[in-house]
């Protein structure tokens, strides 16, 4: 391509005829609660994990269904399993099987984190 | 036989018994309570024109006394049994047993125990308050410096939303619809008796549906600055001082917060009183999933049940507001009228 001497950010603006809906689709198959969904963040306001680090579960659950699952990987290894959110959820969603998912399907899919 | 036996003497159960009377029926009204008016009683001001509910109250005593209104007051009624030729009997606690041609269900709700969601630290801590609690302390207040129960003046005052509502593990999976209007009501209120202290509302959607509502939403921002969380409460707990610790996540920010509070109010949802599964059982009463009476035809007939001659007025369907329940209550006076002229009793 032709140097002009300027670079062009790529476009921030969420596709959603585009999403990758693998990972999405793989949880979504297997644990159909997680649809209810209300991003209400309690699971995110009880985390044990969310409290010493900056894991935010609800913020990847949202990232998750954007497909946008560049750093999916290392987010995730930071949930101790507590199963606190599990207690916390008012639609009724298994969150740690959400999480078990998580990462059974990023193995599945071969996803890794991009720099 | 009388026309109509109706059950219960709140807002109603009163105006479905005026309607009904000035059709020309004969109406007989139990009330389990030694007054009417049910839960309006234990409130201080309605949504969304700050008026005082006893008010409303004193019309509808004294459109009762221009009537004279037959109410059996103390009461509770036992069971509804349809016996044949479509004729009800209703046993009630004082030993006696009505026969009517029809029923009007006017028992309301009752409001959801907050004992029950621990994590909120109702009946723990001191300075955790319900919206009912709130209302009581207003009526009482009669221009007095407002005090939090442990006799200080509030610096922040905090309002949850959806507690008991919208909720799988407390068994509410339904919206209560009017929590959301009363907190924005009870916020300003709180911000006219305190100007000094910080008010905030924590929820998960706000849900201002009706007329006038929307309206007192932004006077809440733009007049009284009530800062509004978009965050479930996770849970409470007391500092040594008596004050009060939230953990929510702010999820327009993404990030978890702790927040400090002088008092908590925990707005409860409404739930389908005791007394409807009660009759449920004795006639076979359909009820929807979130306990309440299930309305015959959701649109066109929100009236009736699914037993014949046996109607529903106000909150027995569901929450409701004041409004809402006169106009329901109004409407059942027809449905009751269309049934007794085509039946053939």
């Amino acid at each position: 391509m032709r140097n002009f001497g300027f670079a062009t950010t790529k476009s921030r603006t969420v596709d959603y005829s585009k999403i990758d809906t693998r990972l999405i689709g793989y949880i979504l198959e297997n644990e159909p609660t997680f649809n209810a969904c209300l991003s209400c963040g309690s699971c995110t306001a009880i985390c044990s994990a969310g409290n010493l680090t900056n894991f935010n579960i609800r913020k990847l659950s949202l990232l998750i269904r954007l497909g946008e699952l560049e750093k999916i990987h290392t987010e995730i290894d930071k949930c101790m399993l507590c199963g606190k959110c599990l207690l916390e959820c008012p639609r009724g969603i298994n969150t740690r099987n959400v999480i078990m998912l998580i990462k059974k399907g990023l193995t599945i899919f071969d996803i890794k984190d991009q720099e | 036989m009388i026309d109509v036996l109706i059950i219960g003497g709140g807002i109603a159960g009163i105006q479905a018994a005026c309607s009904l009377q000035d059709l020309g029926l004969e109406t007989v009204i139990v009330e389990k309570e030694k007054t009417i008016g049910g839960h309006l009683n234990d409130w201080d001001t309605l949504f969304p024109t700050f008026r005082s509910a006893s008010e409303v109250i004193d019309y509808y005593t004294e459109e009762t006394r221009k009537r004279a209104l037959t109410i059996y007051l103390n009461t509770n009624v036992i069971s509804i049994k349809k016996v044949d030729e479509g004729v009800f009997e209703v046993q009630t606690s004082r030993d006696v047993l009505f026969r009517s041609k029809s029923v009007v269900l006017a028992s309301g709700y009752q409001l959801f125990n907050a004992e029950r969601k621990e994590e909120y630290g109702y009946k723990i801590y001191d300075n955790v308050l319900t919206s009912a609690d709130l209302e009581k302390k207003f009526r009482r207040l009669n221009g007095q410096p407002f005090k939090t129960p442990t006799d200080k003046t509030p610096k922040r005052i905090g309002f949850i939303h959806c507690v008991g509502s919208r909720d799988e593990k407390s068994g509410n999976h339904y919206c209560s619809k009017l929590c959301c209007v009363t907190a924005v009501k009870q916020a300003i209120h709180m911000k006219q008796v305190c100007p000094e202290a910080d008010v905030f509302c924590c929820y998960m959607d706000l849900r201002m549906y009706g007329p006038g509502f929307e309206e007192m939403y932004r006077e809440a921002q733009e007049k009284y600055h009530v800062q509004f969380i978009r965050g479930r409460l996770s849970e409470v707990s007391e500092n040594s001082d008596g004050t009060l610790q939230l953990k929510v996540e702010d999820t327009l920010a993404a990030r978890p917060c702790r927040i400090q509070a002088d008092m908590l109010v925990l707005m409860v949802g409404m739930e389908a009183s005791k007394n409807t599964a009660l009759f449920k059982q004795s006639c076979n009463l359909e009820c929807a999933s979130n306990r309440f009476v299930k309305p015959n035809d959701h649109h066109i007939g929100s009236n009736q049940t699914n037993v014949p001659g046996l109607f529903t007025a106000g909150t027995s369907i569901g929450p409701m507001s004041v409004f809402d329940t006169v106009n329901h209550a109004k409407s059942v006076a027809f449905a009751v009228n269309e049934y007794l002229k085509n039946s053939e009793l």
